[in-house]
């Protein structure tokens, strides 16, 4: 599948402000942060950033920008329709939670309940971008059981380490815990990750060039002319191929930058060198956001269409 | 309305091909750019059409494949039109977040509402076959029609009420009619040649149905035999043809 950098964006963005959202929302009701003030005016400020943003990049591969709007009217069968109405449900609790924050100084107590309930709706709004995915049998990478749970954990993973990185420039919060939570983020992120492509190799192909032309009593199919000489929609959109050899060296890269050099990096704040932990935590911060990019555009790149049975590939 | 027909109509209109006549002469397609560049979804954009890389929109392509039995030493050479299958568990629908994709509840063919589609591709996404195409000019999605304003078009002679790719077809490898009627001509068509549809596996129970090349006819391995009226002598000549024969040669 095209890798379209809008969608890269949202996707990772909109991930990385909802996480946010969870952690200011259950650490603050939990009592393990104070509520400062200015760390909240500059923690939710980057989280709506993130989570804003996110949204009008997604609306950048649009042909009609302008009814953007329409998309909220199919909840009832459209996940991306879905994902519309929470996305906008949510502001709600979390814009409510973020005022009490900044503007009154509370985040527990009734405040950490709508906090809570904005992290639940925050939570369900990432799921619902996964199953934008998730449900199209089309793209076997896609409709796969690792797209949602990776999506969710690489959400609150991102957003773990924001918060690490936030709560190490404040000197605010409870420095332990969000150390341990990163760690055990990044960890159980790099599992699923590794879950994920392991399974893209494995189970087979759901459809063949056989399948998709019926003709494979006939023997094996190869399509000997295409229908046209140039490439058109179809194959600019569903026909994007990366080199292979260059795939390996891309996941062994989004693997290392996403979650292995920070999980060092984290780690090595809490036992060895507490005195650099401000700039081990955002170093950490750049490296998971330079390792997801990567493992966002292999998600879409690596993808492979049924479609493209019609075009040469022999299985997908 | 995204969500697929409730009481879905007991007519299934869709299109039967057969792949033992086609001979991939894209007249298909060539007519029904035709058709539709001035129809329900019209225009069929065109981008770079005489440049060095021409793109556009298309309902209907014509691929070609070979099968090849490596074990049998045979191969069959297949011309293969792909267009919309109407698909009545149609994901294309589904996914549409606007409501511009749906399908009729009468008749069962699947269409766009290009003024509220937003152009998001997810139905392209969605679709196995390939049947969606974007349109870069208009900035939203196309697809065939069934050519929907052609075949209940009373302005028209009844034997053209037909889609635009049957009509056209010089080999007659493509029939129209109920698939959803097992009493109809397709249906009995789809019946006695053994038609099936492409990748069921996908779980989107296409409407359209392909008809499978007939078993190649095994000869004796000999070149064709020569033409019986093809004779050197003039033995076999008329009265007047052995005389102009014989006064030519003197």
């Amino acid at each position: 599948m095209h890798p379209a950098k809008s969608v890269i964006y949202f996707t990772t963005a909109s991930g990385a402000g909802y996480g946010l959202m969870v952690w200011l929302a259950v650490m603050g009701a939990l009592g393990y942060i104070p509520a400062d003030r200015t760390f909240g005016l500059v923690a939710f400020g980057i989280a709506f950033f993130l989570i804003i943003s996110g949204l009008i990049s997604s609306t950048g591969h649009l042909g009609r920008p302008e009814r953007a709007w329409r998309a909220l009217s199919q909840w009832r069968s459209s996940w991306l329709s879905r994902e519309g109405v929470l996305a906008i449900l949510t502001f709600a609790p979390t814009g409510i939670y973020a005022l009490t924050w900044v503007v009154l100084g509370k985040n527990t107590g009734l405040a950490g309940v709508i906090g809570l309930v904005g992290a639940v709706l925050s939570l369900t709004t990432i799921y619902a971008t996964s199953m934008i995915y998730a449900s199209l049998k089309a793209i076997p990478a896609w409709s796969n059981r690792w797209t949602s749970v990776g999506y969710l954990v690489l959400g609150l993973m991102t957003g773990s380490a924001i918060m690490l990185g936030l709560q190490s420039v404040f000197g605010v919060g409870h420095s332990g815990l969000i150390i341990k939570l990163t760690t055990v983020l990044l960890a159980l992120g790099g599992f699923i990750k590794l879950c994920y492509w392991r399974s893209l190799g494995a189970g087979g192909a759901r459809s063949t060039a056989e399948s998709a032309t019926g003709l494979g009593t006939n023997g094996r199919v190869h399509m000997v002319e295409s229908p046209h000489g140039e490439d058109n929609y179809l194959l600019k959109e569903m026909g994007y191929k990366i080199a292979r050899k260059h795939a390996q060296k891309l996941r062994r890269l989004a693997l290392v930058l996403g979650f292995i050099i920070p999980m060092a990096l984290v780690a090595a704040m809490a036992v060895i060198i507490p005195e650099l932990s401000l700039a081990l935590s955002l170093l950490a911060l750049v490296s998971v956001i330079i390792g997801l990019a990567m493992e966002r555009w292999l998600f879409f790149a690596e993808a492979k269409h049924v479609v493209m049975l019609f075009y040469g590939q022999s299985e997908v | 309305m995204t969500c697929l027909p409730q009481n879905a109509s007991r007519v299934k209109l869709g299109l039967v091909i057969d792949l033992d006549i086609c001979v991939g002469c894209h007249a298909c397609a060539v007519n029904c750019k035709e058709w539709n560049t001035s129809g329900k979804l019209a225009p069929l954009t065109d981008i770079d059409p005489y440049g060095a890389k021409p793109d556009g929109v298309w309902f209907n392509r014509v691929h070609t494949f070979e099968a090849v039995d490596e074990a049998a030493g045979t191969s069959r050479t297949v011309h293969f039109p792909r267009s919309c299958l109407h698909c009545e568990d149609a994901p294309c629908v589904t996914v549409c977040p606007t409501g511009a994709s749906y399908k009729r509840d009468d008749d069962g063919i699947v269409l766009i509402n290009t003024d509220i589609c937003i152009g998001c591709k997810l139905c392209s996404w969605a679709c196995p076959y390939g049947a969606r195409e974007y349109d870069e000019d208009e900035g939203v999605m196309k697809k065939c029609t069934l050519c929907v304003d052609k075949i209940y078009n009373e302005n028209l002679p009844p034997e053209s009420r037909v889609p635009a790719c049957v009509s056209t077809c010089p080999t007659g490898a493509r029939s129209f009619g109920d698939l959803g009627d097992p009493d109809s001509d397709v249906s009995k068509l789809v019946e006695a040649r053994g038609g099936y549809a492409l990748m069921p596996e996908q779980g989107t129970a296409p409407v359209n149905r392909y008809l499978p090349p007939r078993p190649k006819k095994v000869g004796d391995g000999m070149a064709p035999r020569m033409l019986e009226h093809h004779d050197d002598s003039a033995d076999g000549a008329g009265l007047l043809a052995r005389w102009v024969d014989k006064v030519l040669s003197v």
